[in-house]
């Protein structure tokens, strides 16, 4: 009698399990980079209480985001690393910049405050390359004649884990040092000659703060939040530049985005006074033709939501917006290369 | 409930209660008990296979996950330190001597600490202390790896570079011939300290196992010997321990098992740097702590290889170091056997 009555609620869980999991089928599913974990979370939520279609990110990393997308199990990946207009071609996909991030050097010296120190590119790839090995080095110091620079070692902190936050910082050096393009590249991890690893912005972040005497790279976000010297970089036009917001919007006003490439544009090292060297968008990967339309045409609908009203939660939280002119390139690169399987366009809701 | 004592005296020595025996000797119930008894063999058996097709099944795929990098670059991936995304140029030899030295600095310091409590819990200490102690230490094993490791980056590190590590470059650091190994700058963090982290990890699994097995030493054993005048020191040496010494190096083995297959402390403390440097105080890096780092933005095929290559060598490892484990069981306990 018990295991009658057992076997009825197993079937009772079943049938709501069934039921729940086709509630659930009307809701977008996407997968990849961590940067932009908490702005698709707080977007997600927001957009949620506004149309109630629900989406679920996870922030499994790029590289995981790129092979879930091109097994086609979710309907957006996202990636922190643009991916090159051959690649896309390759898997059918199409890819979007979404939001703006930076990447900001930080220091640990004694008695010298945020922003007070100033840096070039090519010392800071030397200083990353083991070539400068002192902060009283005639190459740091020259810059900095108003401070008084230790004439202790410099400890070199960096990433650990793949990162798009390592992408961007090493695709910057290598755009203004030919020899750490030659020896190191560019990529979300790369072979680094000398220094410790952290893992995460905030590993990053604690070893500097830890070690006395260090250089590392974090997220803007993080200098902010945990109140770090920040490094004055020069910008491409020559002009010493800090890591603000509007520096950051400056970078990604000085871009030339191109729909024909796949948006595959990086966005260090641009021109412009007051741009900051170090700036980069991160991306979104879809499917060019759609096994499921409907899918497809919600998280296009998401897009569009928050590029029209997600601004503010982005700047809350650190990001920068993408530009107007940009958001009207995307929505025809939508309307152009997003199809169902009859060739017909799916971005209908402009 | 009624019980028929009458019973008792005729069936003789066997003695039930007349309900009861009638049930065990109804042939349906006998039946279903052979059933039953039937059906829990099998159950053992699938799920005695089912541990060894997921076992079998982990090796398969982790062979094949590795297949491109084993025919990229052959051998020379267990002797070449290079590791290099953007090249996609991939040796192990760093995370493998990471992996080996950590290990064996935890378990060098591990198991005379070790030692030490299991003694003085079973021999030394008052009988009121033993139980809160040996509870403590249990306690200790329960902790999440995670804990370990942010306790020894926001504690212990900062801590270590300010006192541990000038005084050991001070000390043993000025011996020539090891010198090399205590040389360079305090940073707190590195090979020695994900080592110390480590040790402090498997303390408790290696003194809770050898706590047990010394305390299944007879008594007796240990009165004689006192009682033939040996002082505490010989009792433990020439009686707990020869008595204990298989089930102390199974002990050992389940502290080496953890520490080399650690990932979350050691990737908190080891600084994560794919360099080959011959100081103990220099960052170096892992097995397990570069696949958790490097696994979720590996994008190449030849990348994710490389990294699946290094989990499979982890697992040979580890299979090496459970068949000498065997190998030195079987060995101790044929000496034991010719002894007696």
């Amino acid at each position: 009698m018990r295991l009658r009555i057992s076997l009825a609620r197993l079937a009772i869980s079943i049938v709501l399990l069934v039921v729940t999991t086709f509630a659930l089928a009307a809701d977008i599913t996407g997968a990849g980079a961590t940067f932009p974990y908490p702005i698709y979370a707080k977007w997600a939520d927001a957009y949620k209480k506004a149309t109630g279609v629900r989406l679920n990110y996870q922030s499994i990393g790029s590289g995981g985001g790129i092979k879930q997308i091109k097994a086609k199990t979710i309907d957006f990946g996202a990636s922190d690393k643009p991916l090159p207009l051959q690649e896309l071609h390759k898997n059918n996909l199409m890819q979007f910049p979404t939001v703006i991030g930076a990447v900001v050097p930080v220091v640990n010296l004694d008695g010298i405050n945020a922003g007070q120190i100033k840096l070039t590119g090519a010392v800071l790839a030397d200083i990353f390359l083991g070539k400068i090995k002192r902060w009283n080095d005639a190459a740091i110091a020259s810059l900095n004649t108003a401070i008084n620079l230790p004439a202790s070692n410099i400890a070199v902190v960096h990433r650990a884990d793949g990162s798009g936050t390592t992408f961007l910082f090493t695709d910057y050096l290598s755009k203004v040092s030919p020899e750490w393009e030659a020896k190191v590249g560019a990529d979300v991890s790369v072979a680094w000659p000398i220094g410790t690893g952290g893992k995460g912005n905030e590993g990053v972040a604690n070893f500097v703060r830890q070690i006395k005497n260090s250089i590392g790279y974090v997220e803007a976000a993080y200098v902010k939040q945990s109140k770090m010297n920040y490094v004055v970089l020069q910008s491409h036009d020559g002009d010493y530049v800090k890591p603000t917001e509007a520096s950051y919007r400056a970078a990604a006003e000085n871009t030339q985005w191109d729909a024909a490439s796949g948006f595959y544009e990086i966005l260090t090292y641009k021109p412009g006074h007051n741009s900051w060297p170090i700036t980069g968008a991160t991306f979104v990967l879809m499917h060019q033709f759609q096994d499921n339309p409907m899918h497809a045409q919600e998280v296009l609908k998401f897009f569009q939501w928050a590029y029209k009203e997600g601004d503010d939660m982005a700047l809350e939280l650190d990001y920068i917006p993408l530009p107007d002119n940009i958001v009207t390139l995307i929505q025809d690169s939508w309307q152009e290369n997003i199809k169902d399987k009859n060739g017909r366009s799916i971005y209908t809701m402009r | 409930m009624h019980v028929n004592y009458t019973n008792q005296s005729n069936s003789g020595a066997f003695s039930l209660p007349d309900k009861r025996m009638a049930k065990i000797h109804a042939p349906s119930q006998l039946k279903r008990q052979l059933f039953y008894d039937l059906l829990f063999r099998g159950a053992t058996w699938i799920f005695t296979l089912i541990v060894l097709i997921l076992l079998t099944g982990l090796v398969v795929s982790l062979v094949i996950g590795s297949l491109p990098a084993v025919k990229a670059f052959g051998f020379n991936f267990l002797i070449s330190g290079e590791w290099n995304p953007v090249t996609e140029q991939f040796g192990g030899l760093v995370p493998i001597i990471g992996t080996l030295v950590t290990s064996i600095i935890a378990l060098s310091i591990g198991i005379p600490i070790s030692f030490g409590i299991a003694l003085f819990l079973t021999e030394l200490s008052p009988p009121w202390l033993r139980q809160p102690l040996g509870t403590a230490i249990e306690l200790l094993a329960g902790i999440p790896s995670i804990i370990y490791g942010m306790w020894g980056l926001f504690v212990f590190a900062p801590l270590f570079a300010k006192t541990g590590q000038p005084w050991l470059q001070d000390t043993v650091g000025q011996i020539p011939g090891i010198d090399f190994l205590f040389a360079g700058a305090f940073m707190g963090i590195g090979t020695l300290t994900a080592g110390i982290i480590l040790a402090i990890m498997v303390i408790p699994f290696i003194a809770a196992v050898m706590r047990d097995v010394f305390a299944v030493v007879p008594s007796m054993l240990k009165e004689s010997a006192y009682a033939s005048g040996a002082t505490t020191w010989e009792v433990i040496w020439h009686v707990v321990i020869p008595y204990t010494r298989i089930g102390m190096v199974g002990g050992i083995m389940l502290g080496l098992g953890r520490a080399l297959g650690e990932t979350m402390a050691v990737t908190f403390v080891i600084g994560n740097a794919h360099q080959l440097h011959a100081s103990l105080f220099m960052p170096g890096n892992s097995i397990a702590s570069a696949l958790a780092n490097e696994f979720t933005e590996a994008d190449g095929e030849l990348y994710t290889a490389a990294l699946i290559e290094l989990g499979l060598i982890l697992f040979l490892i580890t299979f090496i170091v459970l068949a000498c484990s065997k190998i030195l069981l079987l060995q101790l306990r044929k000496r034991d056997g010719d002894i007696s």
